[in-house]
């Protein structure tokens, strides 16, 4: 399981990451446990388990936008976000939109290929938490919410731009 | 110029402390080659043929006095002795030592410089016209919006690994000297309804493999709106760009494959979420940006003064560099003067340490302690006094930089190509060297007049072969070194792509090619046409005749 940072510390990881469902029986072969499925799972098989005794939240990949969600948007407690690569920069895009336009205010998880180099970065466009790749240095990566005091843009971390700081 | 404070100083503070960090763990194999590649792109450092090469950001081409010696000083002690100014208006070095690397950026900060965003798939070096601010023909200063957009492109967290690379250039001037059409985005300050001064922008232009003119997305958009407008852009090229295949991946691809339409209803719908938000610029930021440029102490000073018309009179040589290199000045008594780097035997762009330090004192002494680099990869000195320019012409003259040749066809574009590049399919600075030594007449040239070679040394085009009036690119054949000449090409208002002449030519063919070229212009020209509307006139049949005609 990989390492979770969660608001800037280590956090036990209770969520479970579906890379792949075939159908809800998967999920109905476990009750009560917490998972995140892909959001074309969920489009597929959401309604049928609404009666699901656990806890579902869902993942999309980069090439996935958040407006597909709709009004189910805030009904999760969890939305991770895929890198497939650490260059792909498309889940930035996403989570500032989940944030800033459709005011989401749940976790939202950075998944993949999550790598010490652009933790700071993620943290500004509005992930709180990081499932980070295995092989990262847990002590290391906790260092780099502190990379930079500040930005020059408006962003998740600090709303106004410093030009309306400074 | 733009001065930091104690956030800008900060932040660069941090910057450097970050990439030394990186480098450490990279040297320490902590970080992948692949993991490093684009933290260390992001600050301008790319491993060439011959060592790492460092791309150190010149905001719109804007440098003081002190700059220049702190990069005279980093070509004596981290290079063999000179640099290179770009086609982006920056200026790299190709020798220095990868763990040396934060160390120079070190010392770049102590004079409010850095290597940030010079490279990688990220927004880069905002750029504009060499004569901002002193242009006669300017609605509007361009470099205060420069700034505006450097700080909000400087760390976006968002457009930080985009699908390629991000390219923005701002146009104040009714005369684009800054290539703004064949940029990511251009932006040209404009008069709106109301003759309220704004911002017309194009987004999808660019050269490279594709080359393209962009197309209107904004065709006014007010002041405060400026930053919403590009963040808008940016976020559906980031969302919807190619990444599959690097090649296809420019914006310019998106906005050809969506439709200009289609791509500007995804803007707008983008837009109307984020415009008048919290990055919606004030008043007082634009007033704080535009107090960093304001106009320098001028003195009063008239123009075309006895005792110059006297010098041009009794000096021809100065005369003749003075009807090239010496342009008209807002400013009644000033001028604006051009430095060409483009001596016959040096490689376009090359600066040494001595001449670094040499165009210090003169901006000293003559342009109040400031230079400016063109696109074009030569240096302005922009406010010197008219009464000041055959002193500064003598003193230029003492350290070879008095070449008359600015604008001419031996002032050539030409990228590092194949000498230094890893990219590269074939050199270019040997064809520079060929073209300039089969022109050495000076009278020949100016009978010649305006007319712009620009040399690639492969597709990625860092040359601008396909906005020059004559282009020339590396091709490679089978292994071979070849080039490929195109006619036509032009970065000015009225931007056009040049048109392939025909089969590519071998290296030492090429001089006699552009004399063939050159002698069907002659042959054709009404007046005093320049080769560019001589061609529009006759076509390519004429020169394709000459060329090929014996080849069959």
């Amino acid at each position: 399981m990989p390492t979770l940072i969660k608001n800037g510390s280590l956090e036990h990881d209770r969520w479970t990451v579906l890379k792949e469902a075939t159908g809800p029986e998967v999920l109905r072969a476990v009750p009560n446990k917490r998972f995140i499925v892909p959001l074309k799972f969920w489009k597929d098989y959401g309604q049928e388990l609404s009666d699901y005794q656990g806890e579902i939240a869902i993942w999309l990949d980069s090439h996935e936008n958040v407006s597909e969600l709709g009004d189910a948007l805030q009904t999760f407690p969890l939305i991770a976000l895929n890198f497939p690569v650490f260059s792909d920069g498309r889940s930035y895009t996403n989570a500032r939109e989940l944030r800033e336009n459709l005011h989401y205010s749940g976790e939202i998880r950075a998944i993949g290929d999550v790598l010490r180099d652009q933790l700071f970065y993620m943290s500004r466009c509005g992930f709180n938490a990081f499932a980070l790749r295995h092989d990262q240095d847990v002590e290391l990566c906790l260092q780099a919410f502190t990379d930079f005091s500040t930005g020059y843009q408006s962003s998740i971390a600090e709303p106004l731009p410093l030009f309306k700081r400074r | 110029m733009y001065q930091y404070d104690q956030y800008d100083h900060q932040m660069l503070a941090e910057r450097v402390a970050q990439f030394r960090d990186q480098t450490d763990r990279y040297l320490d194999n902590k970080l992948s080659d692949s993991e490093f590649l684009p933290l260390r792109l992001q600050n301008g450092l790319y491993i060439q043929r011959l060592a790492p090469m460092l791309r150190i950001a010149v905001p719109y081409g804007l440098l003081s006095s002190r700059q220049l010696r702190k990069l005279a000083f980093i070509a004596r002690h981290y290079d063999k002795g000179y640099g290179h100014f770009t086609t982006r208006q920056n200026i790299q070095f190709n020798w220095p030592a990868l763990e040396d690397v934060p160390d120079l950026l070190a010392h770049l900060a102590e004079v409010e410089m850095h290597a940030i965003q010079t490279s990688g798939n990220c927004i880069r070096n905002t750029t504009t016209d060499q004569f901002a601010g002193a242009a006669v023909d300017e609605l509007e200063d361009s470099r205060p919006y420069c700034e505006i957009i450097r700080q909000w492109s400087t760390f976006h967290p968002e457009f930080a690994y985009l699908p390629r690379k991000f390219k923005i250039a701002v146009c104040g001037t009714a005369i684009d000297q800054a290539a703004t059409q064949v940029h990511d985005i251009g932006v040209y300050l404009i008069k709106g309804p109301d003759k309220v001064t704004g911002f017309r922008i194009l987004a999808g232009g660019g050269l490279g493999r594709t080359p393209v003119i962009g197309q209107e997305v904004f065709e006014f958009v007010e002041k405060q709106h400026l930053l919403t407008a590009l963040e808008a852009i940016l976020r559906v090229y980031n969302r919807e760009g190619r990444r599959d295949n690097k090649y296809k991946a420019r914006i310019k691809i998106l906005v050809k494959e969506t439709g200009v339409d289609a791509f500007k209803a995804k803007v707008m719908a983008e837009w109307q979420k984020i415009k008048d938000g919290a990055q919606t610029l004030t008043e007082d930021e634009i007033q704080r940006c535009k107090s960093f440029f304001t106009d320098p102490a001028y003195l009063e000073r008239s123009d075309n003064p006895e005792q110059l018309s006297q010098q041009l009179k009794q000096d021809a040589l100065f005369q003749s560099w003075h009807s090239r290199n010496v342009h008209p000045h807002k400013q009644t008594g000033y001028a604006i003067v051009s430095v060409a780097f483009k001596e016959t035997g040096v490689a376009p762009g090359d600066v040494t340490d001595t001449q670094l330090d040499y165009l210090a004192d003169l901006a000293d002494e003559y342009s109040f302690g400031e230079v400016r680099i063109s696109h074009r990869q030569n240096v302005v000195f922009a406010d010197v006094e008219q009464e000041k320019l055959f002193d500064l012409w003598q003193q230029l003259k003492r350290h070879s930089l008095a070449s008359k040749n600015l604008g001419l066809l031996t002032d050539m574009i030409c990228c590092p190509g194949g000498d230094f590049c890893a990219l590269a399919n074939a050199k270019s600075i040997p064809i520079a060297e060929s073209i300039q030594r089969a022109f050495d007449n000076f009278d020949e040239l100016t009978e010649i007049g305006e007319l712009n070679i620009n040399i690639s040394g492969c597709m990625n085009a860092c040359g601008h072969h396909h906005v020059g009036n004559i282009g020339i690119l590396g091709v490679d054949k089978k292994g071979a070194e070849f080039y490929q000449i195109s006619l036509g090409g032009s970065s000015r208002n009225e931007a056009s792509l040049g048109k392939i002449l025909g089969p590519a030519f071998a290296q030492d063919e090429i001089p006699a090619v552009i004399k063939t070229l050159v002698g069907v212009y002659k042959t054709n020209r009404i007046d005093n046409e320049s080769f560019l509307a001589t061609f529009q006139r006759i076509g390519m049949e004429p020169f394709k005749e000459k060329i090929y005609a014996n080849a069959d």
